[in-house]
């Protein structure tokens, strides 16, 4: 009889959560299991999926990314300001990628070149991005672009009845599956896990440390910025103030889906299940109407104290049969 | 005419101060919010202005004094946090506990400022327990435990406060913030008995050996006898403590208790104090008086950008670069390379990067896990 391999069982603790959450809210209420609601909910966390793909490498490979929030409001204001200036939006959201990805890139470099804590380089790139999208404008930037009120709303497929599947879960869904192909079936994928999980042994075994490093920083910039893109998509503008705190979402949905913050063990799947956990929190708490926004913040903190705990028991258990 | 000669003496006296201190670990923190003052002394007119108003003094550099006390505060706890190898990031939602604690009983329940500032030392000293209980007893990851706080921390606060921002008038909780004692803000009184409770603690008593020898190796000290779990449970009930005192300072300031923004990201500001005053993110050695020196010159950094008129929004700019260049600066790689490139830096330099090659030593034994 084959054993349940100990890396799986976070990954079946989120699923049997998910599934904990989301029949509580059916039983609850009796619209809440409809497609519709699903779609919306693949909606309005479309961007804090994105991001917490992205996450999920650097986690992985042992590091953290604080700058999530800001990267993403920082896109958001770019591509609004760009798009008031009359560019075209293809070249604007490729401007704002590169530029995402480039400063994933230098901070990748100053993490490993310079042996600097990730932690501490990642809050200064929190402050630098944030700080730059002032600079960039000051206020918030309506988006009244064609391609973002006629084109946009043509790219959504109904799904079932009354159910639209609009294009900003599209691009959840899209990074999600990019993400668990690049993490487990690519030679950077691999990389990463071993880095993460122990970067000596990986160093010795002669794996690209530096570059593998960096690239998982630019990688999570990169789906950073995508998710600043999405969140325009979802806002129809952009500002320079929003999404604060957005990076501890994105990494307490990453926890929940699963992935050990040591680094090493997880899987882009859970944190899809871990984004929608929080988004069913959310629609649970909005559809019970009673319950006050502050309710999520406790539900979340609780939800990632089971989980941490739920690693630490699990890792250590693995500790003593070894 | 007066400015121009208290403005000498303040040199003279900071000149001295710096040259007695040459050869420490802590020259570097004063020196460079010497730096700093340097330049507002030349560059932001009315920066050096002080004058006298109702026996108080007031001023940009007591600004500084006054409102840099909550980072003080905070970056003294978090200084013992770092020093054993951890990090405590709910100190700022420990602050918004605080405060709703504190306004809560005061406004809504109608108790003394006696008892409401009791309850809201206690109730913040037990929330960093309770990170104490996670990291040292269940031996969780200290950014995950404390990250748990953080989350969920604020949403607490306004449970406390049911969503609302409470306004007070108690002249006691006022005066915590906004008082003055001997001319100068009552709040550096506040930050120099903290300031001296936890020096008495760590340098009077064994306490500071067993905190930089659990930061230095966790497992040797507790082959060695010291009791490595008490240590850093301590460490992380005082530094709910601070969170405490720094809430009640913050929400004094503004007569008002709001859970959502007392606090914001004060943790980060604390963190980088700490790693300005010249600690290392890596634990063992911890330096007190340069992280209050570290809280100094964040503060200082602040209000030259206030004081120049850059928006509060772009402000986190430079403040970042400033994270940046410090670290760097005491990064060894980084040395190494610039004495390789700059050789007049490497005499300079050297004798800084000769001390710490045993950590790396450390570094590669703590690493294998599971």
């Amino acid at each position: 009889m084959t054993r349940l391999n100990p890396k799986y069982i976070p990954l079946l603790a989120t699923a049997l959560v998910l599934l904990a959450v989301f029949s509580t809210g059916s039983l609850l209420y009796p619209n809440f299991g409809t497609p519709r609601v699903i779609v919306n909910l693949l909606n309005d966390s479309a961007f804090v999926g994105v991001a917490a793909v992205g996450e999920s490498f650097v986690i992985l490979s042992g590091g953290i990314d604080l700058s999530v929030g800001s990267m993403v409001a920082f896109v958001g204001i770019l591509v609004a300001k760009l798009l008031q200036v009359g560019w075209d939006p293809f070249l604007a959201m490729g401007i704002a990628l590169c530029v995402g990805t480039a400063a994933g890139v230098v901070m990748g470099g100053l993490i490993h070149y310079f042996e600097l804590p990730p932690f501490l380089v990642t809050l200064a790139g929190l402050f630098c991005l944030r700080g730059l999208g002032f600079v960039i404008y000051p206020e918030s930037i309506g988006i009244d672009h064609p391609f973002y009120g006629q084109v946009l709303p043509q790219l959504s497929i109904l799904v079932a009845p009354k159910a639209v599947l609009p294009f900003t879960a599209m691009c959840f869904l899209g990074s999600v599956i990019v993400g668990t192909f690049v993490a487990s079936f690519t030679r950077f994928g691999r990389n990463v896990y071993a880095i993460g999980s122990n970067e000596n042994s990986a160093r010795l075994m002669g794996l690209p440390i530096g570059r593998t490093k960096i690239t998982a920083y630019a990688l999570a910039a990169f789906f950073s910025a995508l998710g600043g893109i999405v969140a325009t998509f979802y806002m129809q503008s952009g500002n320079p103030a929003s999404f604060a705190g957005l990076e501890l979402d994105a990494i307490a949905a990453v926890v929940i889906g699963g992935t050990l913050l040591t680094g090493g063990v997880g899987f882009i799947p859970g944190t899809l299940m871990g984004v929608l956990i929080l988004g069913l929190i959310q629609q649970i708490i909005i559809f019970n109407g009673t319950l006050n926004s502050w309710w999520t913040k406790i539900v979340i903190g609780a939800l990632l104290l089971v989980f941490i705990v739920l690693q630490k028991l699990i890792s250590g258990g693995g500790d003593q049969e070894s | 005419m007066i400015d121009w000669v208290s403005d000498l003496l303040f040199w003279i006296v900071f000149g001295s101060i710096l040259f007695l201190l040459r050869g420490q670990r802590i020259f570097w923190s004063v020196g460079a919010l010497g730096l700093l003052l340097l330049f507002n002394q030349f560059f932001t007119p009315g920066f050096f202005h002080i004058q006298i108003l109702d026996g108080h003094l007031y001023g940009s550099r007591i600004d500084v004094l006054n409102q840099g006390a909550k980072v003080m505060l905070l970056s003294l706890g978090m200084v013992l946090v770092i020093a054993t190898g951890g990090v405590d990031l709910s100190v700022g939602a420990v602050m918004a506990i605080a405060a709703a604690v504190s306004s809560r009983l005061l406004v809504t329940e109608h108790q003394s400022a006696g008892a409401a500032i009791a309850a809201a030392l206690v109730i913040s000293t037990l929330a960093g327990a309770w990170n104490g209980v996670l990291v040292a007893g269940f031996g969780i990851q200290p950014i995950v435990a404390t990250l748990v706080l953080m989350v969920a921390g604020r949403g607490v606060a306004q449970l406390i406060t049911e969503g609302q921002i409470i306004n007070f008038l108690d002249p006691t909780m006022v005066y915590l913030g906004n008082g003055h004692l001997f001319a100068l803000p009552f709040t550096l009184t506040l930050v120099l008995v903290t300031l001296g409770l936890a020096f008495f603690l760590v340098r009077r008593t064994a306490l500071g050996l067993f905190i930089e020898s659990v930061g230095d190796n966790d497992e040797a000290s507790r082959y060695s006898g010291i009791n490595a779990k008490q240590v850093k449970f301590l460490v992380y009930t005082f530094s709910g403590f601070c969170a405490g005192l720094a809430g009640l300072v913050a929400c004094s300031n503004i007569k008002s208790a709001d859970a959502n923004n007392i606090g914001l990201y004060l943790e980060l500001d604390a963190i980088l104090a700490v790693v300005v005053g010249g600690t290392s993110l890596q634990g063992g050695r911890f330096y007190l008086i340069g992280a209050v020196v570290g809280g100094l010159f964040i503060q200082t950094l602040t209000t030259t950008l206030y004081a120049r008129n850059v928006s509060s929004d772009i402000s986190p700019v430079p403040k970042a670069l400033a994270i940046i260049a410090v670290c760097l600066f005491q990064s060894e790689s980084f040395r190494t390379r610039l004495s390789h490139v700059v050789r007049p830096f490497g005499r300079i330099l050297k004798p800084l990067g000769s001390r710490p090659p045993q950590k790396s030593i450390t570094a590669t034994h703590d690493s294998p896990k599971p």
